[in-house]
């Protein structure tokens, strides 16, 4: 993108266009490198945003009685928090990954639908807006905007007209809605370019487990955001057609809404980690300098997660009265995910075992993320056994274990594929010492935050209050918990600067900086509109493995 | 772990008043030991899994004297994956198997005949407490006699609440529309502390739990006063007569008056509680001036208006809630 600019076809200089036309390039592009880059920067505004709104909330919670903020502005920035973090931050990036590297790891030249895929960002776009025009434009009760104020999985029949009137609450399903219509286009596009535009010699059993992790994130969904729509269409009938899915009032349910949500909500856990899979499993390869040890059960314990995510969401609702044997089977789907998850984990130490590591960004994020996930599991685990889940489930413990799985897995092998990936997507080398620091200082402040945000959990303090009594021994946990954030935000701060003076002052980094096997680095750095000038051939799922070790390439032995 | 443990010493006073690891009732007790053996197994193989990625870390990591060669390219091996695919499917049985135990120990419990019964409902931000057959009701403050079980009929006059007492019982959800169950058999008396949780508004922070277990006597004694009418005097008619004449009785009971609303807490002892506003304050008379005045200074978003008194009026009120004993 950068070197097009200035100078052109042999040598002649071309004049810079002008910004409009480099804007309306961007807004009407069909490219799927472009879409991706747009997704990942739109994530990662938002990023910012639904940071601020957490650092709120922790300044709030530093003491307690704390009176920075009100109930209402409290209540607000959580169900803002959650529903920016999941919907227009992990899932834009985690979609954006996904559209820049499924075609150039296929060795397809875009997308099977570029339209449908322009338009599915759009609308993710427009209905990230729409929920924060809420701010200004939701007029409530008091006559002022008001953001959601639900919680971000919205109970019913709190989000009832009854007792959330005005429309703050209308904002948040209707951007819901819509950037549920966004993503299912988008799953639609990735499950049809994967079955449809692999280049010659690559079968299923062949593509890069990116892919395959991706096919399934497509597949869940499809099947898990369809029941949310659905969801959010009965709760704008109940407010406004006069309907009673979800009115207690006129005989209707409260844990219907619950269902619904979790059906999606479970499976979106999955979404979103799969991914950061895919990641760790393309990099923890590289810098290790092995093949990915078990690809055959790696993919199978992929598809078995996709399959069992979709039978465990009510293990979210063990406090709302089901029957034992309705508890019992919940406890047993959720235990049973413990164990293709159990292999994947394995099998990344594994690959790793008998390698030569290389501990550049990439790879440190990608230990961090194992080490994480591990913990993430081991207390999801906890909570999988029913009644000591009737103690933890909406206390703080909760939410610990969930921003573990978020931040100190999901997020974290983002940022490992942030630094993996720069170099082919700007064509130059990131700065490793300020990776570094970014690296550490966002591992402590992880740490801090989030360790230490189980215990309050395990004395009794329930999520989404704006304040506590003293006496309660939470005081203590809470100050390190808050600490915490600035560490995080430092290290989010050394990456953003690392990201902006890398592209314009990077060294350049060539096709291949990374001594990497996969189709994407057989291409130019960044890549042209068209991927590549003919379509490759593969043998084997290292096809670049085969091409530097032409006497001992993969395929004799896949 | 060592956190862990240090968690569950029972020591006096306990780490907190609200821990999980200090149970004192049967359901929590359970609970309790269900998750000394999730801990074990779950903390084993924290050990043995980062032990193993911290060494693989370090002896795998590239040499300063590296030769640059690649190493050597292992695809696989379908023994050990088979080993660590059973491993785990057999620990998940084991966890499986003791979690069914308790929960149905919990959940299934026979129900002893001629045992303390107690509707519970959560209103936006406060707690109705009903005893059935005691013709007792009152609000915020639940007493509860000891060492015998007690089981709750939670019902929501609102939105979704849930209650939970952490050193008494695992938390169940009030919601409206769906009743539920639940029981606690403490076994030692004192003041247990709690508060709801499941997000149900604005004032969801303040909506605390305040749960007296005493002995059989003092219960008994308990129920008996809280079932005659309420006790006024003379000095308190002025204030009695504006409690009447405003919007008060709209939402709140005093038993053997005219106010006989439901959709505030019930009055008629209001001198027997500890607390005022679910919870949130000592239950004294400037306190309760306070409240009056403007309850949303004390608890934002509180569903009780300001009744626009003036202040002696204010005192008159006062006054007369203060003889509610």
């Amino acid at each position: 993108m950068s070197t097009t600019d200035s100078v052109g076809w042999a040598g002649t200089r071309i004049a810079p266009r002008p910004f409009v036309d480099k804007l309306h390039e961007w807004v009407t592009t069909v490219d799927h490198k472009r879409i991706g880059i747009l997704y990942v920067a739109y994530g990662l505004t938002f990023l910012m945003v639904g940071g601020i709104e957490a650092t709120v909330m922790r300044l709030q919670l530093i003491r307690p009685h704390n009176d920075l903020v009100t109930p209402q502005v409290f209540n607000q920035m959580f169900t803002m928090h959650g529903t920016t973090m999941i919907f227009f931050v992990v899932m834009p990036i985690v979609f954006g990954f996904a559209n820049y590297l499924v075609p150039l790891m296929i060795g397809a030249r875009d997308m099977a639908f570029p339209r449908l895929n322009a338009f599915s960002f759009w609308l993710t776009a427009f209905s990230g807006l729409f929920l924060y025009f809420s701010f200004v434009g939701g007029y409530g009760l008091y006559g002022a905007g008001t953001a959601p104020n639900v919680g971000w999985f919205a109970y019913a029949p709190l989000t009832a007209k009854t007792f959330s009137p005005g429309h703050s609450t209308d904002f948040w399903t209707l951007s819901l809605l819509v950037s549920g219509f966004g993503s299912i286009g988008t799953a639609i596009n990735i499950i049809a370019t994967i079955l449809c535009l692999r280049c010659p010699g690559m079968t299923l059993a062949k593509m890069p487990l990116l892919v395959w992790l991706n096919l399934v994130m497509a597949g869940l969904v499809i099947l898990a955001v369809s029941p949310l729509t659905a969801a959010q269409l009965m709760l704008l009938v109940d407010r406004y057609l006069g309907g009673h899915f979800f009115d207690t009032q006129a005989g209707g349910s409260a844990v219907i809404w619950m269902h619904f949500f979790w059906v999606f909500g479970h499976p979106e856990v999955y979404v979103l980690v799969l991914p950061a899979f895919a990641f760790a499993s393309e990099i923890i390869p590289v810098f290790s300098r092995k093949a990915i040890f078990g690809y055959p059960v790696m993919v199978a314990a992929t598809v078995a997660i996709g399959f069992i995510s979709m039978s465990v969401w009510a293990h979210h609702m063990f406090s709302v009265g089901m029957s034992s044997g309705g508890n019992l089977f919940f406890v047993l789907s959720t235990m049973a995910i413990a164990v293709p998850t159990g292999i994947k984990i394995f099998n990344w130490l594994a690959t790793m075992w008998g390698g030569k590591i290389y501990f550049k960004a990439p790879m440190l994020f990608c230990v961090a993320f194992l080490f994480q996930f591990l913990v993430a599991g081991l207390t999801g685990i906890i909570q999988s056994a029913a009644p000591f889940d009737w103690q933890l489930t909406a206390s703080y413990f909760v939410v610990a274990h969930f921003h573990y799985v978020i931040v100190g897995a999901i997020l974290f092998a983002v940022f490992a594929a942030f630094y993996y990936w720069f170099p082919k997507v700007t064509g130059r080398i990131y700065g490793e010492t300020l990776a570094k620091v970014h690296f550490w200082l966002f591992l402590i402040g992880f740490h801090l935050t989030f360790d230490f945000m189980h215990v309050p959990g395990l004395l009794g303090m329930p999520r989404r209050i704006y304040t506590y009594e003293p006496g309660r021994g939470w005081d203590t946990w809470n100050v390190i918990v808050t600490i915490g954030v600035f560490f995080q935000a430092a290290g989010v701060l050394a990456f953003v600067v690392n990201m902006i003076r890398s592209y314009f002052r990077g060294r350049p980094a060539g096709s291949d900086p990374w001594d990497a096997w996969t189709l994407e680095w057989s291409t130019t750095s960044p890549p042209p509109e068209y991927n590549y000038a003919s379509i490759p051939v593969v043998k084997s799922r290292r096809p670049l493995w085969d091409l530097k070790h032409p006497e001992d390439p993969d395929w004799k032995y896949e | 772990m060592s956190i862990i443990a240090a968690l569950g010493q029972p020591a006096q006073p306990p780490l907190s008043p609200t821990n999980i690891f200090a149970p004192v009732s049967t359901p929590a007790q359970s609970i309790f030991e269900l998750s000394l053996l999730v801990l074990a197994v779950v903390g084993a193989i924290f050990v043995i899994v980062s032990g193993l990625l911290a060494y693989a870390s370090v002896k795998f990591r590239k040499r300063k004297d590296d030769d640059g060669r690649e190493p050597a390219q292992v695809y696989g091996s379908n023994q050990v994956e088979l080993a660590w695919t059973i491993t785990p499917v057999v620990i998940v049985l084991v966890l499986f198997l003791a979690t069914a135990r308790v929960i149905f120990s919990v959940q299934d419990a026979p129900r002893t005949p001629g045992s303390l019964e107690v509707t519970v409902i959560g209103h936006q931000f406060w707690w109705e407490y009903r005893y059935p057959g005691l013709n007792v009701v009152t609000a915020n403050e639940l007493h509860l006699p000891v060492g015998e079980p007690a089981f709750l009929t939670l019902l929501s006059g609102d939105t979704d609440h849930s209650f939970w007492v952490p050193r008494l019982a695992g938390k169940t959800d009030l919601i409206p529309n769906h009743p539920n169950k639940m029981w606690v058999e403490p076994r030692e008396t004192g003041l247990y502390l709690g508060q709801c949780a499941q997000y149900c508004g604005t004032q969801h922070a303040k909506m605390l739990l305040r749960i007296y277990v005493e002995s059989r006597e003092d219960f008994d004694r308990w129920i008996h006063e809280q079932a005659v009418a309420a006790r006024t005097d003379d000095s308190s008619s002025e204030g009695r007569r504006i409690f009447e004449r405003t919007a008060c009785i709209n939402c709140h009971t005093v038993a053997g008056t005219p106010a006989n609303g439901r959709f505030g807490p019930d009055l008629t002892h209001l001198m027997s509680r500890e607390t005022i506003g679910s919870g949130i304050a000592p239950n004294t008379r400037e306190n309760l001036r306070a409240w009056i005045q403007r309850p949303d200074a004390l608890k934002p978003g509180s569903l009780m208006p300001p009744m626009g008194l003036t202040d002696q009026q204010l005192d008159a009120v006062t006054a007369y809630l203060a003889s509610l004993r």
